[in-house]
């Protein structure tokens, strides 16, 4: 009797399986590359979705998510409704032609508050909105208070200059036996970011424009100076958390999210600062996470529906608390975050408000480029940095790649550079 | 009764089909895409790209390094472990078994076992430093240290893929009559000679086979570098993974691919060339 047992078993399970999908397929679609941990998947499932259209939410690494779009695209059988993903993710998608224009969806959330500068962003150049910001997040410096003795005389945590982040980094190593200065510049990690929004912008004021001028040739000659105190292991950093936890480096710079979990761990053990200034000032780069509509969306309606939950102030708040994104929108967060959260919206708010901070923009109209812009950057400092190649000669060569790109996706410049009428030009 | 012509073929379309579907299509597909020039008639865009892209002397250095010394290596060691198999009368199989149990595991769990051995908070650091013989944590897989993290690498292939030429030798075993080397018994040759002029000899169909196999593999090493040395050992199919996926270059991405493939396939010529056996001196 056990084998026609088991069959029935088998049927029923296939069936509820069926049905199961059949439900789902009914389900709006979201997907997401962001908020991919299971943990940080479930919070959104269970608490964030709270009251919205019921969804599906599916999540993707950056690279499937977008073979994946244009798989749909090019098939022509959509099953996505609703994308999530960085700009730089999203920016790719338009030169397929995959998203669908959403002026309608921003007149619809105007109310919320969302920074013109913002929503600029989310029209990717286009002259149409593309994508509505969903969160927020920078990059900045967790230091561990055992690193704090070391810091160079008169230097400020709060406000410190690459020079002195140069200095700490070589007290750390002479007292301490090791190197303790972290940058995730493993494969997965994104120290093109540092490069190319923090430390180029702090020294010239500019991301392209200025990319071989003699500030920039300056720039590395100071910045070779803060590597003689980066951990050797830092061409394997992907996520600065764990080398944090570790007690392996003491000052890391990364994206807020990658360094959540050390921070959620130990709340007591560190500080979060804004990173480094230059000559130039303290650029930063803020990062935006959008949600767009993919072209012929199985259910454009909800997608809409989605969008406002999602940027309603109250589900913004609620997405800082639980996940540590900031809200895009004007709304106060609670006073009770968890204190890791909390140490994060205290480091983002003195980067966004120090004195001298100068925002660098998220490249824009790079399209399926922007892998090459920051291959360049990476190149640059492999070259200078790693092996002490002549500044200068690099420089050049370099900004001839860059102008290349530039040139062949007709890129205007973007903030910290000049507005120019053609594409950016690479002095 | 025998049975029709056709049904050979029958029994072979489908994996001939299989094949054709699966490999030949995107096999032209990529060939194509490398010397596609996005619009403009300079279809060689792509390789020039990849020729003048700073990784691209050091990947083809590193993975020709590395085929050079792992390859030899594996050798050596799968016919040593062949012939120690061929003497063994009890056990035999287990101690297969056990040698060829690295093959089940996938080559990039294999590079993070690795990894968790060799980082510098990995066993051998620990064992080292309570031994006494380490100050302290100490790196050896990163850009300033490239000889170690060679040796790491090295290790690593050769305890994950030594047991594919292992297999394809010990049926090479197999196949030879046991009258040869009875024969050279009765005659008096010594082991040796009996291994150089009797063993070696007929084993070469199986040696071509098992380089050839290995080689190729080889040339395609990834994920074991990129989970022991991420970019610190740029190799060719990591430069095309790099292009594929962080720098969205698909063009570039085929270029290397078709790379590979040239390099395999003009390796395989060189086997098939330089391990050639004329039919009649084959049992």
């Amino acid at each position: 009797m056990t084998k026609p047992l088991f069959a029935g078993a088998l049927a029923l399970a296939a069936a509820g399986l069926l049905t199961a999908s059949a439900a789902r397929a009914q389900d709006l679609v979201f997907l997401s590359t962001q908020l991919r941990p299971i943990e940080e998947a479930q919070k959104v499932r269970e608490v964030i979705l709270k009251g919205a259209p019921k969804t599906t939410y599916v999540v993707d690494e950056p690279s499937p998510f977008t073979v994946r779009m244009r798989a749909e695209q090019e098939a022509g059988k959509k099953t996505v409704s609703l994308v999530g993903a960085l700009h730089g993710e999203l920016q790719p998608l338009l030169t397929f032609n995959a998203l669908d224009p959403i002026d309608d969806v921003a007149a619809k959330v105007a109310s919320r508050g969302i920074p013109a500068g913002l929503m600029e962003l989310g029209k990717l150049g286009s002259g149409k909105q593309v994508y509505i910001p969903w969160m927020q997040a920078t990059y900045v410096m967790v230091v561990n208070k055992k690193a704090l003795p070391y810091l160079p005389a008169g230097a400020d945590v709060n406000a410190l200059t690459y020079a002195q982040l140069a200095e700490w980094g070589k007290a750390l190593a002479e007292k301490t036996g090791s190197r303790k200065l972290g940058f995730p510049a493993g494969p997965k990690g994104l120290f093109a970011r540092f490069l190319q929004g923090n430390l180029l912008p702090s020294y010239t004021k500019s991301m392209v424009t200025e990319f071989r001028s003699a500030a920039a040739e300056t720039m590395w000659g100071d910045f070779k100076a803060v590597w003689a105190g980066v951990n050797p292991n830092a061409s394997s950093y992907d996520f600065m958390q764990e080398p944090l936890m570790a007690g392996e480096v003491w000052v890391a710079w990364d994206h807020v999210a990658r360094v959540k979990d050390a921070l959620q761990q130990a709340p007591n053990d560190y500080v979060v600062v804004a990173p480094p200034a230059g000559p130039k000032g303290r650029a930063y780069m803020p990062v935006v996470a959008g949600l767009a509509i993919p072209k012929g969306a199985p259910d454009r309606a909800g997608a809409v529906a989605l969008i406002e939950h999602l940027t309603k102030p109250e589900t913004q708040v609620i997405t800082a608390a639980e996940v540590g994104f900031f809200p895009v929108v004007d709304a106060k967060l609670p006073a009770d975050l968890s204190p890791g959260v909390k140490l994060l919206a205290e480091g983002v708010a003195r980067t966004q408000t120090a004195k001298d901070a100068l925002v660098a923009l998220l490249p824009i109209g790079l399209g399926d480029k922007g892998g090459e812009f920051n291959k360049v950057y990476f190149d640059t400092f492999q070259r200078i940095v790693l092996r002490n190649e002549p500044i200068r000669p690099v420089l050049d060569a370099q900004a001839e790649v860059m102008r290349g790109l530039i040139d062949a996706t007709k890129a205007p410049c973007w903030a910290p550079d000049e507005p120019s009428t053609g594409p950016c030009p690479v002095k | 009764m025998t049975a029709p012509r056709w049904i050979p073929y029958a029994l072979i379309a489908p994996a001939a089909l299989f094949l054709a579907a699966l490999f030949i299509v995107p096999l032209v597909q990529t060939i194509l895409l490398s010397f596609d020039g996005g619009g403009t008639p300079d279809h060689l865009a792509n390789y020039r790209k990849m020729a003048g892209d700073l990784n691209f002397t050091l990947a083809i250095r590193n993975t020709f390094l590395l085929v050079g010394v792992v390859v030899p290596i594996q050798l050596a060691l799968a016919m040593g472990m062949a012939v120690m198999l061929q003497k063994m009368s009890t056990g035999r199989d287990i101690v297969l078994w056990i040698w060829t149990i690295p093959l089940g595991v996938s080559d990039l769990a294999a590079g993070l076992v690795w990894l968790a051995l060799l980082q510098n908070s990995g066993y051998l650091n620990t064992v080292l430093f309570q031994l006494g013989l380490l100050d302290g944590p100490t790196p050896w897989l990163n850009a300033e240290t490239p000889v170690t993290l060679f040796v790491g690498i090295v290790l690593a292939e050769i305890w994950r893929a030594t047991a594919v030429v292992l297999i394809v030798l010990v049926a090479g075993f197999q196949l030879i009559p046991k009258e040869y080397s009875e024969a050279a018994e009765v005659f008096g040759a010594r082991s040796w000679t009996a291994f150089r002029l009797i063993t070696l000899p007929l084993l070469k169909p199986s040696i071509q086979s098992a380089l050839i196999l290995r080689t190729v593999l080889a040339f395609e090493v990834f994920a074991v570098v990129y989970a022991l040395g991420g970019r610190n050992m740029p190799v060719l199919v990591g430069e095309a993974y790099a292009w594929q996926y962080e720098n969205q270059n698909y063009g570039v991405a085929a270029a290397y691919a078709v790379l590979v493939m040239v390099i395999s396939l003009a390796a395989t010529v060189v086997y098939l060339y330089a391990l050639r056996t004329r039919p009649e001196t084959q049992p």
